[in-house]
């Protein structure tokens, strides 16, 4: 320990002295209260700290502590279901501990120290292991079955292996040199975690949102871009996306935002069932929390701690998606330290280095074979809500997102204002794995997936010229066939490419679905060109019919795959309708087919 | 903790509204100042940068006279702290709290530090109670529930103030619980001021009221500290006084402005338009203070007023704000000229707690798809309206031409109320009358199931009792 002490305080940065050997983002504990912060900055024997607690309060004088390594995650059973703060924190261990309001100096281990977990080896004694290799299975959740991996960098003959109730801190295994090998362990969160090596995308990551997965699929182990302006819908399609999307496990980071939407989110999610388990989506949930009104300096370690979370349960072969809103807060977070550092600002201010940073975080989304045995694919899907100043997606932050990621799903301001949600943009938003994941689409869903897709996307482009030349000339002036697509391209958009979150019928969209209300609308149009090829005149044409036809689609039960959440009444109550086989397992997540029919637990 | 308290004699340097000061052992961030000079009247003052070489003082009051050399300069000890109670209200104060209205100060109950500490999301309690305000843009529209921030975007000359007076004069709570509000002007005119005092003293709400007044002629720096020690009111009405407390903070503008004025005399890299990077924390920490906590029986709901300058929604006040409270509620320039009275335009309004508050047994059953078909059918208007500009009325099509009708009344009967408190049920009422002057295949958002029951109900419309005149039902058992 060193008996360094507080020399400068301002906002979320302190500088302490004598620190000579503190190293670039080293852990320390800063002041009486024992601030978690980080170094960020050595000069000669005074250290530059960015702190992630509230500073107010903090003396000249006051003891730091350097601990010699930097901030890590304590992964291991326990963090699904888990609400942290930004840096691994329980917040109700916090509230335990501090009330309702948080105070700074808070410790609070992010596992439960005192919970045991059945532990049930897989390998035997003589073994010889490495990383990544699965040691045994603890049931975490009841459907979520956790993988005890040997920790990446760790390697050798087991000596001794215990089976049984164990709690994290516990040696489950014991190699010959002497080493412990437990059911948790500890991983820098700034370091990405390695895996054996990556696989390129092909399987879609499935939204349950008709116009994503019709006209912008993003593939699983993707990343996406999401930017809006305030109002614009980003927080509900995280929301849907954490509820419906066909996931083993999802990591949500409220980043810098509302503490009133984690509360939604804390009070909606117990109560949602996944079908596929016929448990609470909460148990297949982490919440990484750092509300906008929570300190600035944890917003910035907060996406690293939910994307290191997140690896590791791809390491055991799950289907992960990472949440992240916003983005944009975490950028804010840097520029904020940045020029309290005194840095060359770039562009608006933010550091140089954004995008390099940005591009770092992004690239941690991937699909990979995991390292060690058995045999495990996982995948980490990424997607980010970016807060663009003005709604301007010329920006910084949103630019350097495009430049790493695979997808753009613009929000609209008119659309929203229109209340045509969600307001994807479909004139500016694109995927690149479209063609990447076209085969599947085909094969699982309906043959002719692409050809459809193609000829609605057309069909909305030719809408927007028509609508040009309609408000100039007229729309009584316009061709029969051009009303005509007029109203098809209006149906397409009211009932397939809109989709309420607040209708429990239609918050999600199995590919059945969504392909079946495509095909409806695209045959709406096709058929009613026909007609008129025939000679029928305009007003003759059945277009109410077709419309309710749409409409009565949409409303009806869901044929369903395994990706819908349904409503039950209470939290942890059985579901009426469950499909899926309980208790996920990482092998079997890789190659579980989907298309299972789950009808939709009503709501 | 006096024993904590020093006092430097002289300082070396003041600039603007900082003071500066040497060899400050043990000075704490935030810690309140006194600076006494002969023969001025005490100023306070708050620690904002320490450090062995300079430790940096922000001056809460005037610095016009501030000779540093002859300041006595105390160092407290403590953080800025404010008293708060029951016993203010009925009161009015300045920015800093202290009386304005010839009442000896407020003896409080508690003293509370300024700077509110963040609530843990854990502990928060999602708002679902609607308010009922009597505006029909609102209500209907935009609906407000307790525990929300929902601020108004006014613009220069627009009645953003007028619309919160009379949302505070109209607001009633669902059961008829303790109630109470906050106002705080923040830089307004003393003509302003005095409106709103006097409109509060005539309706008889400012017995149940505390109002923070800052004036245009009130020193800038005070603005960053009024709507914080109001907050701090707030919270302890509700939090421990059980009291639901509606908190009106007018103009949100003129803080901006004092936030980036002392941004710039602090010498920090200004970001958008001036304004300091760190605006959208800033403004968290005070947007943030709304909210319901588990197991305590009061809420703090907030009503920001702002001014777009130059009606520009993408002007960093809006936009930050925007991006941080549960919605908004935008004013029309256009409306206004057209006398329309709230003059709310209802496309860009938004209140993102709407559907967590309206519904069976909370406002009315069909609400959201009332709402959603007057949202669709006025787009639609809206839409043909331009359209009309361009190729005449006549060029329409005929769905496009009932539109067009529907959003002309739609302005003029439904979002124009002028002084007229609406209830829910006329609110309603004053929608479906609309919407019945439509056919059913314009109206695209409405279920048949719903549509069936309001062609029953026409077909029989003397009874009471008939679901089409939708009534806010009271909560079921356990809602
Ligand atoms: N899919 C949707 N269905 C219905 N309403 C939506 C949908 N998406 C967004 N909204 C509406 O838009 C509002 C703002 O959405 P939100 O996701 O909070 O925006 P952002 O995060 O971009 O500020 C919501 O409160 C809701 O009223
Ligand atoms: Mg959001």
């Amino acid at each position: 320990m060193t008996c360094a002490e507080v020399v400068r305080v301002v906002g979320a940065l302190a500088e302490a002295r004598p620190l000579p050997g503190a190293a670039l983002y080293e852990l320390v504990r800063v002041g009486e209260r024992g601030l978690l912060g980080e170094v960020v900055r050595v000069t000669g024997d005074v250290a530059t700290i960015q702190v992630y607690e509230d500073t107010t309060g903090l003396r000249l004088g006051e003891p730091v502590e350097a601990t010699g390594r930097p901030l890590m995650i304590e992964l291991g059973p326990g963090l699904l279901g888990a609400v942290i703060d930004g840096v691994g924190r329980p917040l109700a261990s916090i509230a335990g501990a501090m009330g309702d309001f948080i105070a700074p100096g808070a410790r609070a281990p992010t596992l439960d120290p005192s919970r045991r977990w059945s532990f049930e080896p897989h390998l035997a004694v003589g073994a010889r292991v490495a990383a990544g290799d699965v040691l045994g299975v603890v049931q975490e959740t009841p459907g979520v079955a956790h993988h005890v991996l040997v920790p990446p960098g760790c390697a050798g003959v087991l000596a001794e292996v215990r089976a049984g109730a164990l709690t994290v801190a516990e040696p489950c295994a014991l190699l010959e040199d002497g080493t412990a090998l437990r059911l948790a362990h500890a991983w820098p969160v700034r370091t990405p975690r390695p895996s054996a090596r990556r696989i390129p995308p092909g399987r879609p990551f499935v939204t349950g949102q008709r116009v994503l997965d019709l006209l912008f699929p993003v593939a699983e182990g993707g990343s996406v871009a999401v930017p809006g302006g305030f109002g614009t819908g980003k927080t509900i399609v995280e929301q849907s996306l954490a509820k419906y999307a066909d996931a083993d496990v999802v990591v949500y980071i409220g980043c810098g935002e509302r503490g009133n939407e984690m509360a939604e989110v804390l009070a909606e999610f117990p109560r949602l069932v996944d079908p596929r388990t016929g448990r609470s989506i909460m148990e297949r949930t982490v919440l990484v929390v750092n509300t906008s009104n929570m300190p600035v300096a944890a917003r910035e370690a907060s996406l690293y701690v939910g994307v290191t979370i997140a690896e590791f349960y791809r390491d055991m072969g799950y289907r992960v998606a990472l949440m992240a809103d916003s983005t944009s807060r975490w950028a804010e977070a840097l520029r904020e330290v940045g020029s309290r550092l005194q840095e060359m600002p770039g562009e608006e201010g933010y550091p140089t280095y954004l995008g390099n940073r940005l591009g770092k975080l992004f690239e941690r989304a991937g699909r990979v074979e995991a390292l060690g045995a058995p045999r495990r694919t996982g995948a980490l899907t990424i997607v980010s809500a970016i807060s663009p100043p003005g709604g301007d997606l010329s920006e910084p932050v949103t630019q350097a997102a495009l430049r790493v990621a695979g997808a753009l799903w613009a929000l609209d301001p008119a659309l929203a204002h229109q209340r045509h949600f969600p307001a994807i943009d479909w004139e500016t938003s694109y995927s690149l794995y479209d063609e990447a994941t076209a085969p599947w689409f085909a094969a699982e869903v309906a043959a002719d997936w692409a050809e459809v897709r193609r000829e609605l996307m057309t069909l909305l482009q030719q809408e927007r010229e028509l609508r040009e030349i309609a408000s100039l000339v007229g729309p009584d002036a316009l061709q029969d066939r051009e009303r005509l697509l007029l109203e098809c391209a209006r149906a397409l958009r009211e009932l397939v490419l809109a989709q309420s979150a607040f209708d429990p019928n239609d918050a999600s969209s199995s590919p059945a679905k969504t392909y079946r209300l495509a095909r409806l609308g695209r045959d709406m149009y096709r058929e009613g060109a026909e007609a008129l090829r025939r000679g029928v005149p305009y007003e003759r044409l059945e277009l109410g019919a077709a419309r309710r036809a749409l409409a009565a689609a949409r409303d009806a039960a869901d044929p369903g795959t395994g990706a819908v959440a349904a409503t039950v009444a209470g939290a942890g109550a059985a579901p009426a309708a469950v499909g899926a086989s309980a208790g996920g397992n990482g092998a079997r997540a890789a190659e579980r087919p989907t298309g299972k029919g789950v009808p939709h637990a009503g709501a | 903790m006096r024993a904590l308290e020093r006092t430097y004699h002289g300082a070396p340097a003041a600039a603007g509204p900082l003071l500066f000061l040497k060899g400050t052992r043990r000075a704490a961030l935030g810690e309140w100042v006194v600076i006494r000079t002969p023969g001025e009247p005490d100023r306070r003052g708050q620690v904002i940068d320490v450090g062995e070489a300079a430790t940096v003082v922000q001056v809460l009051e005037e610095t016009i006279g501030l000779a540093p050399r002859r300041a006595d300069v105390t160092l407290t000890g403590e953080v800025a702290q404010v008293v708060v109670g029951r016993d203010l209200l009925g009161r009015a104060l300045n920015g800093m709290g202290q009386p304005i209205d010839g009442l000896p100060p407020p003896f409080g109950e508690a003293l509370r530090p300024i700077v509110g500490a963040p609530m843990n999301p854990v502990r928060r309690i999602p708002p679902s109670d609607f308010i009922e305000t009597g505006i029909s843009a609102i209500d209907g529209m935009n609906t407000l529930v307790r525990g929300q921030k929902l601020p108004v975007f006014s613009g220069p000359g627009l009645p953003g103030l007028e619309l919160a007076g009379r949302i505070v004069e109209g607001a009633r709570a669902p059961r008829g619980e303790p109630f109470a509000v906050i106002f705080v002007g923040l830089g307004i005119t003393a003509r302003e001021a005095h409106a709103f005092l006097d409109r509060f003293e005539k309706s008889g709400a400012i017995e149940r009221s505390v109002l923070y007044l800052n004036e245009t002629r009130d020193p800038a720096i005070e603005r960053l500290l009024a709507p914080r020690i109001a907050l701090a009111q707030a919270e302890f009405l509700a939090f421990e006084a059980g009291i639901h407390v509606l908190v009106v903070i007018a103009d949100i503008a003129h803080y901006c402005e004092a936030l980036r004025e002392i941004a710039n005399a602090r010498e920090e890299i200004p970001g958008r338009r001036g304004y300091p990077g760190y605006m959208y924390t800033d403004l968290a920490s005070i947007y943030e203070r709304a909210g319901i906590l588990e197991g305590r029986a009061g809420s703090v709901t907030q009503i920001p007023i702002l001014t777009m300058p130059d009606d520009d929604i993408t002007h960093p006040v809006p936009d930050l704000t925007g991006y941080i409270t549960e919605g908004q509620i935008v004013l029309s320039r256009e409306l206004h000229r057209r006398g329309v009275f709230p003059p709310v335009d209802v496309l860009p309004s938004l209140s993102r707690l709407m559907n967590a508050g309206i519904g069976e047994g909370r406002t009315f059953a069909e609400h959201r798809e009332w709402a959603n078909q007057l949202y669709a059918s006025y787009t639609q208007g809206r839409d043909a309206r331009l359209m009309a500009a361009i190729v005449g009325e006549a060029g329409l099509q005929p769905a496009d031409r009932r539109a067009l009708a529907f959003a002309q009344r739609f302005e003029d009967e439904f979002v124009n109320q002028g002084a007229e408190r609406r209830t829910l049920e006329a609110t309603a009422a004053i929608g479906w009358a609309l919407l019945d002057a439509l056919p059913r295949e314009d109206l695209v958002r409405i279920t048949e199931a719903t549509w069936l029951r309001r062609e029953a109900a026409r077909a029989r419309p003397v009874d009471p009792a008939a679901p089409a005149a939708p009534v806010a039902v009271p909560a079921p058992a356990g809602g």
